[in-house]
């Protein structure tokens, strides 16, 4: 059975906020670093608490990275084995992840790409108040603990309406999202099978069998996830200028949207819904993720082959999908552009979290073949339309009869501003780094 | 070794696609004696990006019952079936890398070709029809 009372409650129920906060922190000393960690554990919210209570001050998340563990106190033979990727760290990665050009961590902001960053803490809060109020009580305490320095931060808070989760570009959110085994919960129709908690937490056993090369020691790891941080900005204007280039009417627009995500912007998959808006087909959690692709749209006839959600999510058309699976979460970040209003020049996006067992196995796999592989599904010069590495120079075929349409150039919607890997530890995990000095004998008095 | 070619053979036997997942142009088994003894040698040409597909073919081998031959190598990793990094560094150390290669039909993969046969098939088959 899961520990949920050992698990941070990030990965396994989302707590009723409509704002958050991320601080990157960044620390000086270990002895202050694991001071700071000791007096706000008790607000780390538990995955048994999250499905019981009401949203308090108790929601706060804390993940480290690998140079996080190394200020904090971690020795070097538990340092060395985590995996290399969490070593290196996300910066280190560009190559494989395909975050070049506009992408390259030469260009990210929020230290993000920088040794220094050391710890993640994601405050969130009911409402921008609320949130207000998370800051100033984190900042006054960060002030009276020696040695942990405020590095970047970043205000999210959801876009109205909220009746729904979606992002700048108006698409609807969280549609697909895996369902863990033994949670008790039942994965909606086209879903797929409840997938093995050792796929997202560390010590269970996974869907290839028992747990293996885990860090060390066990208490360190077990019950922990890694977190792969994307802060990607979308370029709405852009956007909304190159729907109105490639299509005249309104009707024609959507469509245009619907190819690049394979959902119409209510959530409503166009596998189900080919030619027209279906919001309350997109509404409809029993039916809007009940679909696969290799019986009823091989060719793509409805859903692109490189449209967004069938690259990150293939189905039924790509082999060992249990073991690729991820849980996602984050939110929007920046001011909404109002429909019909001019680009502001303003920052906005999703900064989004991927959980998994395995950096490499799950978030770099998808990084690397759905997202950016240019030949995937032999399309030979594309990338995906959102989270691919666009800069002009890739494609987007629009299968359709009697000839196709092919988009050549497709410009870049996005940029990825930062990111980073993170260790999200148990709660046990988190006492025990509180107390590395004293189990070393290193630390003074 | 010739018996684990027939669990191959039975394997794809029952699922002609068994090995699809690996994207192979094709894989030789080779046992040949150079005059100090008996040599086996292994070598496939496949399109997939190795290191990103080796958890696919890890599987596979589980399944299929290639693994076996892997098996009873010298320093083949014990624990391998859960440390894929010490497989890859297995085959990245004993793996001889060509130093020329020739393809007829150079960057298209075996997938795209057997796209090209089927529409081939379905259009002479539509001539055929439209007699």
């Amino acid at each position: 059975m899961l520990e949920l009372d050992d698990i941070q409650h990030f990965l396994i129920a989302r707590p009723p906020a409509l704002a958050a906060r991320y601080e990157f922190l960044s620390f000086r000393s270990a002895e202050g670093a694991q001071d700071w960690l000791a007096g706000i554990l008790a607000k780390v919210g538990t995955a048994q608490a999250v499905g019981s209570s009401q949203l308090d001050s108790k929601w706060v998340t804390i993940a480290f990275t690998w140079n996080g563990l190394k200020a904090l106190g971690v020795d070097d033979e538990s340092l060395a084995s985590f995996p290399e990727e969490f070593r290196q760290g996300m910066a280190a990665r560009a190559n494989i992840l395909g975050t070049t050009g506009a992408n390259h961590p030469d260009h990210w902001i929020g230290g993000l790409a920088n040794p220094d960053l050391h710890a993640i803490v994601v405050l969130f809060a009911r409402d921008a108040a609320e949130r207000a109020r998370c800051m100033r009580e984190h900042q006054y305490y960060i002030s009276r603990c020696e040695g942990v320095e405020l590095l970047s931060s970043l205000d999210l808070e959801a876009l109205p309406p909220f009746e729904y989760a979606h992002e700048h570009f108006g698409y609807r959110d969280r549609l697909s999202q895996p369902v863990i085994d033994e949670t008790g919960v039942e994965p909606t129709p086209g879903s797929g099978p409840a997938i093995k908690p050792g796929e997202f937490f560390l010590g269970y056993t996974d869907e290839e069998g028992e747990p293996a090369g885990l860090p060390q020691p066990e208490i360190l790891s077990r019950n922990g996830s890694y977190l792969a941080y994307v802060r990607l900005e979308e370029h709405v204007g852009a956007f909304r200028e190159f729907l109105r280039q490639h299509g005249e009417t309104q009707a024609q627009q959507e469509l245009i949207a619907a190819k690049l995500m394979g959902r119409w912007r209510s959530g409503a998959p166009l596998v189900l819904s080919p030619d027209k808006e279906d919001p309350e087909l997109g509404a409809d959690l029993q039916r809007t993720n009940d679909f696969a692709y290799a019986e009823k749209d091989p060719y793509g006839y409805a859903c692109p082959l490189g449209s967004h959600i069938r690259r990150m999510n293939p189905r039924d058309t790509a082999t060992n999908m249990k073991r690729r699976k991820m849980i996602r979460r984050g939110g929007t970040y920046g001011p909404q552009l109002p429909e019909g209003a001019p680009e502001d020049g303003k920052e906005r996006g999703i900064a989004a979290f991927i959980g998994c067992a395995s950096l490499v196995r799950q978030f770099e796999f998808a990084m690397n073949v759905w997202a950016n592989d240019p030949n995937f599904h032999e399309l030979g010069n594309e990338r995906d339309p959102f989270v691919g590495t666009q800069d002009g120079t890739y494609d987007l075929t629009i299968p359709k009869r009697p000839i196709r349409k092919k988009i050549t150039g497709l410009p870049a919607f996005t940029t990825v501003r930062g990111g980073a890997y993170f260790f999200l530890p148990g709660i046990k995990a988190l006492r025990y780094l509180t107390a590395l000095g004293e189990r070393s004998h290193t630390r003074g008095a | 070794m010739r018996d684990y070619g027939k669990s191959i053979e039975e394997a794809v036997k029952v699922d002609p696609f068994v090995l699809a997942p690996l994207k192979l142009h094709y894989l030789r088994w080779v046992l040949f004696d150079v005059g100090s003894g008996l040599h086996f040698m292994y070598q496939g040409i496949f399109d997939t990006d190795f290191d990103k597909y080796i958890e696919d073919a890890v599987a596979l081998f589980n399944k299929t019952g290639i693994s076996t031959v892997f098996m009873n190598l010298e320093g083949w990793p014990e624990d391998w079936k859960t440390n894929v990094t010490a497989v890859i560094s297995f085959f990245r150390e004993h793996q001889c890398p060509s130093f020329l290669e020739y393809g007829e039909y150079p960057f298209v993969s075996t997938t795209e070709i057997k796209k090209a046969l089927k529409l081939k098939a379905a259009f002479s088959n539509m001539l055929d029809q439209m007699q």
